[in-house]
C-alpha cells in the first residue's frame, strides 16, 4: 500500500542517482568560450608555432586551469592556444587580489596559471607560494620591454611575467564637466560650490584611496609613518561629505550616465566606458597617481606536466601577435615591445593607455606592507564609519 | 525494540537527531573549532597564522570603533527586522487566507524573484534609487512633484530598504507555515466568543503564529546584522557594518586571527541574544 | 478595539461584522497585490535592461536581443548555470532531510544536552560567512576530504561538482530548514497524532500519514529557503570549490569587476523564465492530479 509506494520511490531515487553518477563519466570538458565569434577577423597568426619543448621526458598536461580576472583575455586566445599546442584551457575568475590570496593561503590548488597584481606577487614570492619559471620554455621573454624585466617585486622575471599594466587616476564626464580639478586638492577639499561636490566616487579600496591622499600630501604612498597616515586619514574624513560613495565596480558607468561627474578609478575601465558613452575622459592629477602591473605566475603545487603547459601558455601570451590582440581588446597597456611595434597606431599613441614620460615619473607602485597593513585597515575603518 | 523505543523518548530523540548532529559536528563544528583556535594565535604576515598563543586579538575586539560599529549594525538589523515583520505578516496572512489551490502558486511567486541573482537585484534597485539618474527621482522631478532629488541612495534608508527587500520572503515563509494550519472554524468560534475580530486576532491568531514570527525574525535579524554587500552597494560604501569589518580582516588586512576573534565574539553575543529571545517568547507564549 | 459605532440590534450587528470582514478581505487583497508589486519591481527593471542596446544597466538606449546572443555563446556562463542549479537541488534535498530530522528531534523531545544541540543548530545561521568559508577551506585541506568532483550528467550537461561545495552548502542550509520546520512544528496540534497512534498503533505510520502531511508547508518552506540561499551564495562557494568549478554567483562577482553589463541581466532573466515555467508546469500537474492532498504545499 502506502509503504510500497514509498519504498518504490526511494528505490527509484537511488537508482536515478546512481545512473546519473555513472553516466557522468568524464566531466568538465574545457568549457568553450571560444566557439562564439568565429567571424572575428583576427586570424590565428601561424608564425613561429610554439613547439612543445621537451626535457627530461616531461610532456605537457592535456588541460590546464587559468585563474584570471573576468573578461581579461581576448575571446579567441584560448582557442588559438589549443589549436597550436593541443592543450585545453579552462578559466576560473576571482574578483580581487585579496580573494585570490586568501583562497591560495587557505590551500586551494588546481590552478596552473594565476594573474595577480604586482604587490600580490611580492607577497606570494615572500610566502613561497610561486614556482620558479624555467626560462628555456619561455623563449618569447625576449619580447618584453626591458623596463619590465627590472620590476621591484621580481627582478629578472624569476617568478612571473607581466601581462598588462595600467594606472589609477580620475575619469570625468566631458559633457557635464568642463574643467575637472587638475589637482587632488579639488577632490579632497571639494567646496560645495564645485559642481562635482557630492557627485564623485572614490575607489572602495584602502590602499588606492590612501595612496591618493598621501600623494596629494606629498608623502610616500607606502609610508609606515603613523603621523603621516593620521593626516591622510583626517583629510579623507573631511572629504567624505563631498563624496557620493566608495565604489570599485560600477563607477565608470555612473560617470557615463551622468549620475556622477567624476570618479577615482582605473584607466582601462574608463576607456571601455568611453567607448560606450563617448563622453568620458581620463587623466592623472598633477601630483601623480598609482601604477599597477598584472602578471602571469605559476602557483606552487602544480605537477611538472602542468608547469610545462603553463610555461607554454605564458610563452604563447608573449607572442607579438597575441600580445597585440590582448592589449587592444582590453585597453590596457602591453609590456611586450614586439606587440607594440605592430600595434594599431590608435592604441599605441593613446596617452591614456601609455602615459607620456613626464607623467610616468609621477606614478607610484602600491607595495605590500606586511603586518602594518592592519594599521591602514584600522584607519580606513575609521574613515568609513565617520559620520 | 519498538516497544523499548517508545518507552525511552530520549533514545528516540537521539535516533532522529543522530545523522544531522553527526553531519554538523564534522562539517560545521570542526571549522568552528578552527575559528576558535585561530582567535588565540598570532597573525601570519599575509593571512594564515603563527602558532603562538596570544590574547591580543580578543583585547582588540573591544576597541571602541568596533563597538560603535556593532551598535550601529544592531540598530540597522533591528529596524530591518521590525519593518520586515510589519510588511511580511499581512503578506503571510494574505497567502494563508487564499484558496488552497492558489497558495502554492503564491508561495512560489514569493520566492521566484530571489532565484535571479543577488548582485543583479541590488543593482536593479540602484537603477531606481540613484540621486540624479534614478528612475524614481527622475519621474518625480519630471512630474514636478519635487524640485530637488530625494536622498534615496547612499544612506541608511537605502541599506534598510535593500535588506528588507532581500529578507522579506524569509520572514513570510515561517509565518505562513504557522498560519496555514489555522483552522477557520477556530477563528469563527473565537469571533463569536470575543465579538471583535481585533480581539480574536490578538487572542487566537497571533499566539498561534508566534513560533513563525520568532523564527522569521531570527532569520532576518541575524543575516542583516552580518550584511556587508548591501551596505557597500546601496549604502554607497559610506558606512560600515560589522560584516564589513570582519570581511576586511580576512581580505584587506590579511589578519585571520583578528577576523576569527571578531567572529567568535559576535557569534557568542548573538547566541546569547537568540537564546534569551527564545526563552522570552516561549514564556510570553505560555502566558497567552 | 471594538466597533466604533455600537450597533443597536443583533441583526445589524451581524451585518456590520460581515461588512467589516469583507472590507478586511479587500484591503488584505490590495495589500497582497502591493506587496507582490514591491517584490517584482526591481525584477521588472532587471528584465527590461536585459534588452538594453548599450553596456549600461541604468540608462535606456534602445531594444536589442544582442545580450542574449552573447549569453548563449558564453559556454562558461551556461556551464555555471547548470552547476548552480545542480548544486542547489542536491544540497536542498540533503539539507531538507537533515533539517527536518533535527527539527523533529529538537521540538518534540526533551533530553540531556538539548541546549547544547539547540545552540549548535543556530550557529551556522549566526557565523559570518567569510569566516565559515575560509575555515571550511582550511578544514577540507587538512582533512583531505572534499575537492574530488562528483561527475554527473545533468540534463545533458556534464558537470563535476566538488563534494566540498555540496557539504558547505548543506552545512549552512540545514539550520535554515530546521528553524522553519520547527516554527511549523511548534504550533501543530498533537491531538491528531495521538488519535492516529491510538488507531494505527505504528509510530512510522503515524508519522507518515499524519505528522508528515501536516508538516509539509514547513518542509516545503524550508526547502524553498534553502534552495534560494544556495542559488545565491557566493562566499562559501568561492572558497570551498576547487579549481574548475564555478557557479553563477561566482561568475557574476568576477564579471562585476569589469563593470555590470546587461549580459548578467540576460542571465538572470533566463533563470527567471526557466524557474517560472518549471513552477507553473509542476503546479498545473499537481492541480490536474486532482485531490487536495496531492497539492505540494498545504493540505
Amino acid at each position: 500500500m502506502q509503504r510500497k509506494h514509498l519504498i518504490a520511490l526511494i528505490a527509484i531515487l537511488i537508482i536515478a542517482a546512481m545512473a546519473l553518477a555513472a553516466c557522468g563519466g568524464q566531466a568538465t570538458e574545457a568549457p568553450k568560450p571560444t566557439e562564439a565569434p568565429k567571424a572575428q577577423p583576427t586570424e590565428a597568426p601561424k608564425a613561429e608555432p610554439t613547439e612543445a619543448p621537451k626535457e627530461g621526458g616531461v610532456k605537457p598536461a592535456d588541460e590546464i586551469v587559468v585563474y584570471n580576472w573576468s573578461d581579461y583575455v581576448h575571446p579567441d586566445m584560448y582557442k588559438m592556444f589549443t589549436e597550436r599546442t593541443g592543450i585545453k584551457i579552462s578559466e576560473d575568475n576571482f574578483s580581487s587580489n585579496e580573494d585570490l590570496l586568501a583562497k591560495l593561503q587557505g590551500g586551494a590548488t588546481g590552478y596552473s596559471v594565476i594573474v595577480p597584481s604586482d604587490y600580490t606577487v611580492a607577497i606570494m614570492i615572500e610566502e613561497g607560494m610561486l614556482e620558479e619559471l624555467n626560462h628555456d620554455n619561455i623563449p618569447n621573454l625576449k619580447n618584453l620591454d626591458p623596463e619590465f624585466t627590472k620590476l621591484y617585486y621580481d627582478p629578472g622575471n624569476k617568478y612571473c611575467v607581466p601581462y598588462l599594466w595600467g594606472t589609477t587616476g580620475i575619469g570625468y564626464n566631458t559633457e557635464l564637466l568642463e574643467n575637472p580639478p587638475q589637482s587632488w586638492e579639488g577632490v579632497f577639499k571639494a567646496k560645495e560650490s564645485d559642481p562635482w561636490y557630492g557627485r564623485m566616487t572614490l575607489l572602495d579600496d584602502v590602499r588606492e584611496v590612501f595612496s591618493a591622499a598621501l600623494i596629494y600630501l606629498g608623502y610616500d604612498n607606502n609610508t609606515k609613518d603613523e603621523a603621516q597616515l593620521q593626516e591622510a586619514k583626517q583629510l579623507l574624513i573631511d572629504a567624505k561629505k563631498g563624496v557620493a560613495g566608495y565604489d570599485t565596480d560600477n563607477y565608470e558607468d555612473l560617470v557615463g550616465t551622468g549620475e556622477n561627474l567624476l570618479a577615482h578609478g582605473w584607466n582601462g575601465d574608463f576607456l571601455q566606458a568611453a567607448d560606450e558613452y563617448g563622453n568620458i575622459d581620463y587623466y592623472i592629477p598633477e601630483e601623480g597617481g598609482t601604477i599597477w602591473i598584472d602578471n602571469m605566475c605559476i602557483p606552487k603545487g602544480v605537477t611538472p606536466e602542468e608547469k610545462l603547459a603553463a610555461e607554454m601558455y605564458i610563452n604563447f601570451v608573449l607572442d607579438p601577435e597575441v600580445g597585440k590582440m590582448l592589449g587592444e581588446y582590453n585597453y590596457y597597456a602591453t609590456p611586450n615591445k614586439e606587440s607594440l611595434a605592430i600595434a594599431d597606431p590608435d592604441y599605441k599613441s593613446n596617452p591614456l593607455v601609455f602615459p607620456p614620460p613626464e607623467i610616468r615619473e609621477k606614478l607610484r607602485f602600491i607595495k605590500p606592507l606586511g603586518e602594518f597593513e592592519s594599521v591602514y585597515q584600522r584607519m580606513w575603518d575609521e574613515v568609513k564609519s565617520a559620520q | 525494540m519498538t516497544e523499548r523505543l517508545r518507552r525511552h523518548p530520549e533514545l528516540q530523540a537521539w535516533l532522529i537527531l543522530a545523522i544531522p548532529v553527526i553531519f554538523l559536528l564534522i562539517f560545521f563544528m570542526a571549522p568552528l573549532v578552527i575559528v576558535f583556535v585561530y582567535s588565540f594565535l598570532e597573525r601570519g604576515k599575509y593571512g594564515g597564522v603563527e602558532w603562538v598563543f596570544t590574547l591580543d586579538n580578543i583585547r582588540r575586539v573591544f576597541d571602541p570603533l568596533y563597538f560603535k560599529t556593532f551598535v550601529r549594525s544592531f540598530y540597522i538589523a533591528i529596524v530591518t527586522t521590525l519593518v520586515t515583520l510589519i510588511l511580511g505578516y499581512p503578506l503571510a496572512y494574505f497567502i494563508a487566507k487564499s484558496p488552497p489551490s492558489r497558495r502554492n502558486a503564491l508561495v512560489f511567486a514569493l520566492m521566484i524573484p530571489f532565484w535571479t541573482n543577488f548582485l543583479i537585484r541590488t543593482y536593479a534597485w540602484l537603477t531606481l534609487l540613484r540621486t540624479h539618474t534614478g528612475l524614481i527621482n527622475v519621474t518625480l522631478m519630471n512630474w514636478g512633484i519635487i524640485d530637488k532629488p530625494l536622498p534615496l541612495y547612499g544612506n541608511d534608508f537605502a541599506i534598510i530598504l535593500g535588506l528588507v527587500y532581500g529578507w522579506l520572503p524569509v520572514m513570510v515563509l515561517p509565518i505562513y507555515a504557522a498560519l496555514e494550519r489555522l483552522d477557520e472554524s477556530l477563528l469563527e468560534a473565537a469571533r463569536d466568543l470575543y465579538a471583535s475580530s481585533a480581539k480574536a486576532f490578538r487572542r487566537v491568531t497571533w499566539p498561534l503564529s508566534l513560533p513563525g514570527v520568532v523564527a522569521g525574525s531570527m532569520l532576518v535579524f541575524i543575516p542583516s546584522l552580518g550584511a556587508f554587500v548591501t551596505p557597500a552597494i546601496l549604502g554607497g560604501g559610506k558606512s560600515l557594518m560589522i560584516g564589513n569589518i570582519i570581511s576586511n580582516q580576512f581580505l584587506g588586512a590579511h589578519d585571520w586571527p583578528f577576523g576569527s576573534a571578531l567572529s567568535m565574539v559576535m557569534m557568542i553575543a548573538m547566541l546569547i541574544a537568540t537564546l534569551i529571545y527564545f526563552r522570552w517568547t516561549k514564556k510570553s507564549e505560555d502566558v497567552t | 478595539m471594538s466597533a466604533p459605532m455600537p450597533p443597536p440590534t443583533t441583526l445589524e450587528h451581524a451585518r456590520w461584522e460581515r461588512f467589516k470582514s469583507k472590507l478586511g478581505g479587500w484591503s488584505l487583497t490590495t495589500y497582497g497585490i502591493l506587496a507582490f508589486a514591491f517584490l517584482y519591481l526591481p525584477i521588472v527593471i532587471l528584465v527590461i535592461f536585459s534588452f538594453n542596446d548599450s553596456r549600461s544597466v541604468s540608462k535606456w538606449s534602445g531594444f536589442t536581443w544582442a545580450w542574449y546572443g552573447k549569453m548563449f555563446q558564453d559556454g562558461q556562463i551556461m556551464l555555471s548555470i547548470w552547476n548552480s542549479l545542480f548544486l542547489a537541488i542536491v544540497s536542498t534535498i540533503i539539507a531538507t532531510v537533515l533539517g527536518t530530522l533535527a527539527a523533529l528531534g529538537l521540538e518534540r523531545y526533551r533530553f540531556r544536552g538539548k541546549t547544547a544541540v539547540d545552540s549548535m543548530f543556530y550557529l551556522p545561521v549566526i557565523i559570518p560567512d567569510i569566516a565559515m568559508a575560509i575555515m571550511l577551506l582550511i578544514f577540507f585541506n587538512m582533512s583531505g576530504i572534499g575537492f574530488t568532483p562528483w561527475k554527473v550528467n545533468f540534463f545533458g550537461a556534464r558537470l563535476a561538482v566538488p563534494y566540498s561545495v555540496i557539504i558547505g552548502h548543506v552545512a549552512f542550509n540545514t539550520s535554515f530548514v530546521a528553524i522553519v520546520v520547527r516554527a511549523r512544528l511548534a504550533q501543530m496540534d498533537r491531538t491528531l497524532e495521538e488519535a492516529a497512534s491510538d488507531l494505527y498503533a505504528n509510530a512510522w505510520q503515524t508519522f507518515r500519514r499524519v505528522t508528515l502531511p501536516m508538516l509539509m508547508p514547513g518542509i516545503i518552506g524550508g526547502a524553498l529557503l534553502a534552495f534560494t540561499l544556495s542559488l545565491d551564495d557566493f562566499v562559501i562557494t568561492f572558497f570551498t570549490s576547487g579549481a574548475g568549478f564555478n557557479t553563477l554567483p561566482v561568475r557574476v562577482f568576477g564579471m562585476i569587476k569589469k563593470g555590470v553589463t546587461p549580459k548578467i541581466n540576460a542571465v538572470s532573466t533566463l533563470m527567471l523564465v526557466v524557474s517560472l515555467s518549471l513552477v507553473v508546469v509542476s503546479i498545473l500537474i499537481s492541480m490536474r492530479s486532482g485531490s487536495e492532498d496531492s497539492v505540494t504545499i498545504g493540505m
